[in-house]
């Protein structure tokens, strides 16, 4: 039965890499909201909340409470079903997507290797593109469902927002994957580990696919689906509770994982910089986790700067949003198409 | 026509496709944000730290007793006829017999209430007494759930006894000390 004890092994291995990446990813969510509220504090010259807990570390969880214990309203004429699919649908979007993310590098044991990451497709990149789509129907469904004009125009924004911007984000996607060769998320960390950060060669394309992640993550200034005050709060009008609790907290789980997908694709993934890292000669498991932490360092740079950018940019008009992503970043990522492909044909020949 | 020296020309020109990327203003505008992270915090962390009233604030009424303890007040009246909010009322008794210690003159006030809800803090109350038997203290009055709560009666009102409480005595006190001392010498 060795067959059957490896595999029992496999899906042990592989279950627990998944509730620790759930569990990571609810627990940094969680603190990106308090970060989000401290870092608009100190930009406004305020504290930020501060009362609960030392630096108000348990601020998450009062927040968390206090959406667990509101009302909870169906409106009447919604499709309870589908009222309830929108935001299990976007909880569940977010929470795959972090699925194809190599978190560090692989751990090395004695019986072989372990590598932290659940699935290293061939892929790999593709089914972030794939499953970000159908974070649109959560939305959409969402949209629909509660029955409400002001929350299905909201939802039909939505969907066209993300949609538009998926379109130069996949182009500018499409210039590192001609330097690293391979869709699969493993082999395009070793490539910029062996050739450098993909940032240095694509600055541009970097730049395109950042301000496209912020507008897939509904973030300012993009965050028009969700804007509470002046378009009425978007799709999640009428959502109450923890089901509106599990959209916004989608939206933040989002921010992590493709805060995590830029650091693989354009950060150098767990390499730590300007340094090999081999030539040290330490224990594999040491080793690992001290990648796990630089790929988190990243992360949370990357997050602050969502934040950053929050907190300094007003929203943009609709009709401003629209022609930014097709006649701006549409033409500019094409532009940073070609000339990649260009420039590294002349290196080849 | 130039209708103020402050006006300034707005610059209408189309943007150019860099300007239209809005990437440098954006730029710009974070790195004041930034900057904003490291100013001095306007914000005062209210329970723990408190904003020093002016020296001319008035507060919560406080009734004065003599070095010796014994209440200043007469009951006469002038306190309750200055006041433009009508906010005061008391009842005069006579002092009897071994209660010297008490009350230093021979007419007290037996009951001696202020409605801080009436109550305006113009301070005429202060400024009306002869025997500098009331004044405003740098304190305000407290939230309370019911309006009867904010009749103060001789029980709120009354300075702790600078003998027995001296601590609470001179914190009752607080900076604000009535204007002639000669008043609070026992008559000989």
């Amino acid at each position: 039965m060795v067959i059957g004890a490896v595999t029992l092994w496999f899906i042990l291995e592989k279950v627990i890499l998944i509730a620790s990446i759930i569990g990571l990813s609810f627990f940094i969510a969680m603190y990106t909201t308090l970060a989000e509220r401290k870092v608009a504090g100190w930009m406004q010259d305020r504290h930020g909340p501060n009362r609960a807990g030392p630096f108000g570390i348990f601020q998450p969880l009062a927040d968390g409470g206090k959406l667990f214990f509101k009302e909870e309203i169906t409106p009447i004429a919604s499709n309870w079903f589908l009222f309830l699919l929108g935001p299990a649908l976007a909880m569940i979007v977010a929470l795959v997507t972090s699925t194809v993310i190599p978190w560090g590098a692989p751990v090395i044991t004695a019986t072989g290797t372990i590598p932290l990451q659940v699935a290293d497709v061939d892929m790999g990149i593709l089914i972030v593109f794939s499953v970000v789509s159908i974070g649109v129907y959560g939305i959409m469904i969402g949209g629909w469902a509660s029955n409400n004009k002001f929350s299905l125009l909201a939802a039909i924004r939505a969907a066209s927002q993300m949609v538009s911007y998926e379109l130069p984000m996949s182009l500018a996607l499409i210039a590192v994957l001609f330097m690293t060769g391979s869709l699969k998320m493993s082999e395009i960390v070793s490539y910029q580990m062996a050739n450098g950060w993909n940032i240095v060669f694509q600055p541009l394309g970097f730049l395109i696919f950042f301000i496209c992640a912020l507008a897939e993550c509904n973030r300012t200034p993009f965050d028009l689906p969700e804007a509470e005050n002046e378009l009425n709060f978007g799709y999640h009008q009428e959502y109450s509770s923890m089901k509106l609790g599990f959209y916004l907290f989608a939206e933040y789980i989002n921010m992590f994982v493709s805060s995590a997908v830029m650091a693989t694709l354009f950060l150098g993934g767990y390499d730590i910089p300007f340094v090999n890292e081999a030539s040290w000669g330490l224990a594999p498991w040491l080793y690992s986790l001290i990648s796990f932490g630089v790929l988190m360092a990243k992360v949370s740079f990357l997050l602050f700067v969502f934040i950053w950018i929050r907190w300094t940019i007003p929203r943009f008009r609709y009709d401003q949003l629209m022609n930014l992503g097709w006649r701006k970043l549409i033409p500019l990522a094409l532009f940073n198409m070609i000339l990649s492909a260009a420039i590294l044909l002349w290196l080849k020949s | 026509m130039q209708l103020t020296p402050r006006a300034k020309p707005v610059d209408r020109s189309p943007m150019t496709f860099l300007e239209s990327l809005y990437l440098w203003n954006i730029i710009k505008g974070m790195g004041i944000t930034i900057k904003h992270m490291f100013l001095k915090k306007a914000t005062i962390q209210y329970p723990e730290e408190k904003r020093p009233f002016s020296p001319v604030f008035r507060g919560l009424h406080v009734l004065n007793r003599d070095a010796e303890g014994r209440e200043n007040c007469t009951a006469c009246g002038l306190c309750a006829v200055a006041c433009p909010a009508e906010a005061i009322t008391m009842e005069a008794a006579e002092r009897l017999p071994g209660e010297e210690k008490l009350y230093r003159e021979e007419k007290y006030a037996a009951k001696y209430e202020i409605n801080m809800l009436r109550c305006i803090f113009c301070g005429f109350c202060e400024e009306a007494c002869p025997k500098d038997a009331v004044y405003l203290s740098q304190t305000f009055a407290p939230a309370n759930y019911a309006r009867n709560g904010f009749i103060y009666g001789k029980h709120e009102l009354l300075i702790p006894h600078p003998i027995e409480q001296p601590e609470a005595y001179q914190k009752a006190l607080g900076d604000r000390q009535p204007s002639s001392q000669n008043v609070n010498q026992p008559i000989a």
